[in-house]
């Protein structure tokens, strides 16, 4: 242990950061891939059936079977597309949803980097995703492509919004934009997570989540029956592998990111009460992998039970409910924070 | 007061949790899935399958050239020539059913005065090539018979478990 502690502290600090990536990354695409699979078995156990079970032992090579299958199918080019933007715009779809991990605290003190202004840099990572299916669409140069990306940009900007309020909410409750301190502020066992004073704010944010990563019921940027794939029907191979490698993987940053800021990331839930020595033992990092495995699983609950909402009402939602609500909640908290109200902050 | 009840409810999300209580149950039900080619569905005695051809318990095909299948055929799928044989009786020189016309609606059993073309339980059968030349797709007579000598227990079974309905 002390060997490779040394080894580790006597490499050049660009391949420290590398190998802190690697170790980031790794589980995470691991995680991409299974959770593909368990979409299918989940989606297929609410439906009565038994989802895939055939490749490996109850099914469990079928993500890999699936990604080899990706891999050696043909990127096909449509004569008419914009070339360039064409192959840049997975990378840009995949690339934020990555790179906003490098500031996710996964435990005191263990993140990448721990800037202090990491909510906001959240905030920018996760609202940049939209380009790269905006430009899918548009470099594609198909009227089903284009209108998936229009409707994914207005969906999207719209949901933005509530979105930004409600981590306003977070912002003003914890006094710090930094990932660390907000969980921190969260210490004191279930009662005194974020989720209780903030329970609006905390469903807003993660329907907004699921409306900004057009998972059901907000996926009309893809909506099969009238706009065949939407964004990428004109991929295949390995540059449509990269476009879902980016959503789901943007479905687990949420997931983790409304455990960290609403229900208090790798706190224990018994903090506090006469439960805390037993689970004492228990590392901080599989609390937050089990909160965010229950919004992971919200994720596919919601794709199995509701159908998808029309476009109108999609941008009722956002702009005439979320908003006023986040606004109001927001002075609510303010207010408590202020004043003292409540039990919830020491 | 309707409104406001209405709103309310849209607002806490009632019926959204009312559905994914639904789901939610449906996720511990017992799954209605057959693992197929391990597992199979039961196959009903009136199950119409492949052709076959019977004979008697002698081993005479039973198969007395009526016609009466090929003219009620409503895909034109059967094709039969016949002569008279040396001892006298009259049967098929050729016995052909064309399986791509074929719709499997079973009128020529239900019309055979006695038995001998019948469509067995077989469903699981494909033709390696759909050459015009090598035919594969035509159950001749040969391939009739051999079918029905291989199946003919169920068969029997089959016809005797329906003959009260025919």
């Amino acid at each position: 242990m002390d060997f490779l502690i040394g080894l580790y502290d006597s490499l050049p600090v660009a391949i420290q950061i590398i190998l802190k990536i690697v170790v980031i990354m790794g589980p995470l695409m691991v995680l991409v891939a299974y959770y593909t699979y368990a979409e299918r078995k989940v989606i297929g156990y609410m439906q009565v059936r038994i989802g895939p079970n055939r490749v490996g032992p109850k099914g469990w090579g079928q993500p890999i079977a699936d990604a080899v299958k990706l891999m050696f199918k043909e990127i096909v080019l449509p004569t008419h597309a914009d070339k360039t933007l064409f192959l840049i715009a997975p990378l840009l779809s995949i690339g934020p949803a990555l790179a906003a991990w490098a500031v996710f605290p996964f435990d005191t003190g263990l993140v990448l980097a721990d800037i202090n202004a990491g909510l906001l840099y959240l905030l920018a990572m996760t609202s940049i995703g939209v380009y790269g299916v905006i430009i899918a669409g548009w470099a594609s140069n198909s009227k089903y492509a284009f209108l998936g990306a229009i409707r994914c940009a207005a969906q999207i900007v719209s949901y933005e919004i509530a979105m930004g309020f409600a981590l306003v909410g977070v912002l003003v409750v914890a006094g710090s934009l930094n990932l660390g301190q907000i969980v921190e502020g969260q210490s004191g066992g279930f009662w005194n997570w974020y989720w209780l004073p903030l329970l609006p704010l905390f469903v807003i944010y993660f329907i907004s989540g699921v409306a900004e990563t057009n998972r059901a019921p907000f996926d009309v940027a893809e909506g099969e029956s009238e706009i065949v794939a939407g964004f990428h029907v004109d991929y295949s191979g390995m540059a449509f592998a990269v476009f879902f490698l980016a959503e789901y993987a943007n479905m687990i940053l949420i997931s983790a990111l409304t455990a960290l800021m609403f229900l208090g990331g790798w706190l224990s839930p018994f903090q506090g009460t006469f439960m805390e020595s037993w689970f004492a033992w228990v590392p901080g990092i599989i609390w937050l992998v089990a909160k965010t495995f229950v919004f992971m699983f919200l994720f596919l609950w919601f794709r199995a039970t509701f159908p998808r909402y029309r476009y109108d009402q999609i941008m009722r939602l956002g702009w005439k409910i979320f908003i006023p609500i986040t606004i109001v909640w927001i002075v609510v908290a303010g207010a408590m924070q202020v004043y003292d109200i409540g039990p919830w902050y020491q | 007061m309707k409104t406001v009840i209405h709103y309310i409810r849209s607002l806490f999300l009632l019926e959204l949790f009312k559905g994914m209580s639904v789901t939610g149950r449906y996720l511990f039900k017992k799954k209605f899935t057959l693992n197929y080619p391990e597992q199979k569905a039961p196959v009903s005695p009136r199950f119409r399958g492949l052709h076959a051809q019977r004979r008697y318990s002698n081993g005479e095909e039973r198969c007395i050239a009526c016609k009466l299948c090929e003219a009620v055929c409503p895909a034109n799928a059967i094709t039969i020539e016949a002569e008279p044989r040396e001892d006298g009786s009259r049967r098929t020189t050729r016995y052909d059913i064309d399986l791509f016309k074929c719709i499997f609606c079973g009128f020529c059993e239900e019309s055979c005065p006695v038995d001998a073309i019948v469509e067995t339980r077989l469903y699981e059968y494909h033709f390696e090539d759909t050459d015009k030349k090598t035919g594969a797709y035509i159950m001749t007579k040969e391939k009739l018979l051999a079918m029905g000598d291989k199946y003919e227990a169920q068969l029997a079974e089959d016809l005797a478990a329906q003959a009260k309905y025919r």
